[in-house]
């Protein structure tokens, strides 16, 4: 790609891709750090992580202000125009993961107490490390303009799906086999299914990243898996 | 229950009109140089084709030669065709001076005749016999004005010299003049470079709506403008058309990389 005529506008769009880069940065740390927090019952991480989250939001603004400020001046076309809106988009999605880690953190302090059930702790933690996995997959997708990539990205959500649809599962059981479980199963309930939007989002910034680099949008449906909602236990 | 409001989006694009002018393998050569190769490409009618490139890229050589300006030139030669409804304006049984009335043309500077606002309008009428009577010709011109959107601004003074009017205003009478022979081509050549942003405006805001009757073809250096007004957009990059497309796609995502590097500024 050949650079700007204008050196100042590479420079902001240079920028613009750091900032990204950084807020992804931040969003995988806090959603791993939620767990942890949650795993060994660290209240006082979870404080930390709802703290840390307002760094995430005070990039989004940034960012925000960034790409108002380059589409008033400098009228951005063609992949420029693909870039600039793709990392207003993007930023959004990243400023929603941090959000809800920061909502996990918040549940590991309500829970921190309780005994945690292990076989549903090791669900939760393998629902993280993928989504974290998608999570840095998209991130780099990005920062190659790597449109396959973000494609893998998105097929593979569905795995987030059918681990959350498990996890559902296995809590209502939970619930029933003893009503004092329904507490700390309803917060790990939540909790699980932030990771499940965490994975939505992650997609969303996959479709992004494709249009940003081809100039039009996934075709097909995106596999979806998460039946929870048409799901009950009887 | 609630009422939906009508959410039906105006798309120019969506509209597909019959092809006025048709360019087949075009070649300009001015002596030795050889400025335009092989153009081809369909032109609209009722809608706006803008072509953009930089400086020297052959675009406003190829607007020339829809109206045969370039045989003003003597060392300008054409090769292929043109055709404007089933016609090969190069053709040497045609008119050439019917051909300019047809194909009106309005440049980058406004250059009214040094007579009245009335007299240029009422100029093409007479020459090409458009009008019978007096009164005949108050209505051509009236209407002409009317239509150029300058109306309201010069009817008490229509006995004034049109070079006393605004940069603006002038272009304005420029297109006024120019439609005023019932004209179904106009080309514009850089219309609105030397005019300030309200004038620019009043001038996209008539193209808009002139559009509606005519084929307008637009050679602009504004990325934004061609992006504005037009609902096709070619490229012209070192005597080759290197684009063509809807205008959308074109500032949206274009397929060619130098394409690309031009509107976004990466070469000019």
């Amino acid at each position: 790609m050949n650079e700007h005529i204008v050196k100042s506008y590479e420079e902001e769009l240079a920028l613009l891709d750091k900032k990204i880069a950084q807020m992804g940065g931040l969003a995988e740390q806090l959603l791993g750090q939620s767990l942890s927090a949650l795993e060994r019952r660290d209240p006082k991480l979870a404080e930390e992580v709802v703290v840390a989250d307002k760094a995430i939001d005070n990039l989004e603004r940034e960012i925000e202000e960034q790409v108002i400020s380059m589409i008033a001046r400098r009228q951005p076309m063609a992949n420029d125009l693909r870039h600039i809106m793709g990392a207003l988009r993007i930023t959004t999605d990243l400023e929603r993961i941090g959000d809800l880690a920061k909502n996990i953190a918040k549940r590991a302090l309500a829970i921190a107490d309780e005994s945690h059930p292990k076989p549903l702790m090791s669900g939760i933690r393998h629902m993280v490390e993928l989504a974290l996995h998608q999570l840095k997959e998209v991130l780099d997708a990005y920062a190659e303009r790597d449109a396959d990539k973000a494609l893998a990205v998105w097929r593979h959500d569905a795995e987030i799906d059918a681990m959350y649809n498990s996890l559902f599962r296995e809590l209502l059981t939970y619930m029933m086999e003893d009503p004092r479980n329904i507490g700390i199963s309803t917060h790990l309930l939540f909790g699980a299914k932030n990771i499940e939007r965490v994975g939505d989002h992650t997609t969303n910034i996959a479709e992004t990243v494709h249009f940003l680099v081809r100039g039009f949008n996934i075709a097909d449906d995106r596999p979806k898996d998460d039946q929870t909602s048409s799901t009950l236990i009887s | 229950m609630l009422k939906m409001p009508n959410l039906e989006v105006h798309q120019p694009d969506a509209v597909k009109h019959d092809t006025k002018v048709s360019a087949q393998d075009v070649n300009v050569y001015y002596g030795e140089k050889h400025a335009l190769q092989n153009v081809s490409v369909n032109i609209p009618d009722r809608s706006v084709m803008a072509f953009i490139g930089p400086s020297g890229c052959g675009k406003s050589t190829f607007l020339r030669c829809i109206n045969r300006m370039n045989d003003t030139i003597p060392i300008a030669k054409v090769t292929g065709k043109i055709i404007i409804d089933n016609q090969d304006i190069y053709d040497p049984s045609l008119d050439v001076v019917q051909l300019r009335a047809r194909v009106g043309m309005v440049f980058q500077k406004p250059n009214p005749f040094p007579k009245s606002i009335y007299e240029n309008v009422a100029y093409g009428p007479r020459i090409h016999g458009l009008s019978h009577s007096k009164a005949d010709l108050d209505e051509i011109v009236g209407a002409s004005l009317e239509k150029a959107g300058l109306w309201k601004e010069v009817k008490d003074r229509l006995n004034d010299p049109g070079t006393g009017l605004s940069g603006g205003q002038q272009q304005r009478l420029c297109i006024a003049r120019a439609i005023a022979v019932n004209p179904e081509v106009i080309l514009m050549d850089e219309p609105c470079s030397a005019l300030d942003p309200i004038a620019t405006a009043k001038i996209e805001e008539l193209i808009d709506e002139l559009r509606q009757n005519y084929c307008i073809i637009i050679v602009t250096h504004s990325m934004q403008q061609a992006a504005r007004v037009s609902q096709r957009t070619a490229f012209f990059h070192l005597g080759t058309l290197v684009e063509e497309g809807n205008t959308t796609d074109i500032f949206t995502n274009p397929k060619d990389q130098r394409t690309q590097d031009y509107i976004t500024g990466r070469f000019g």
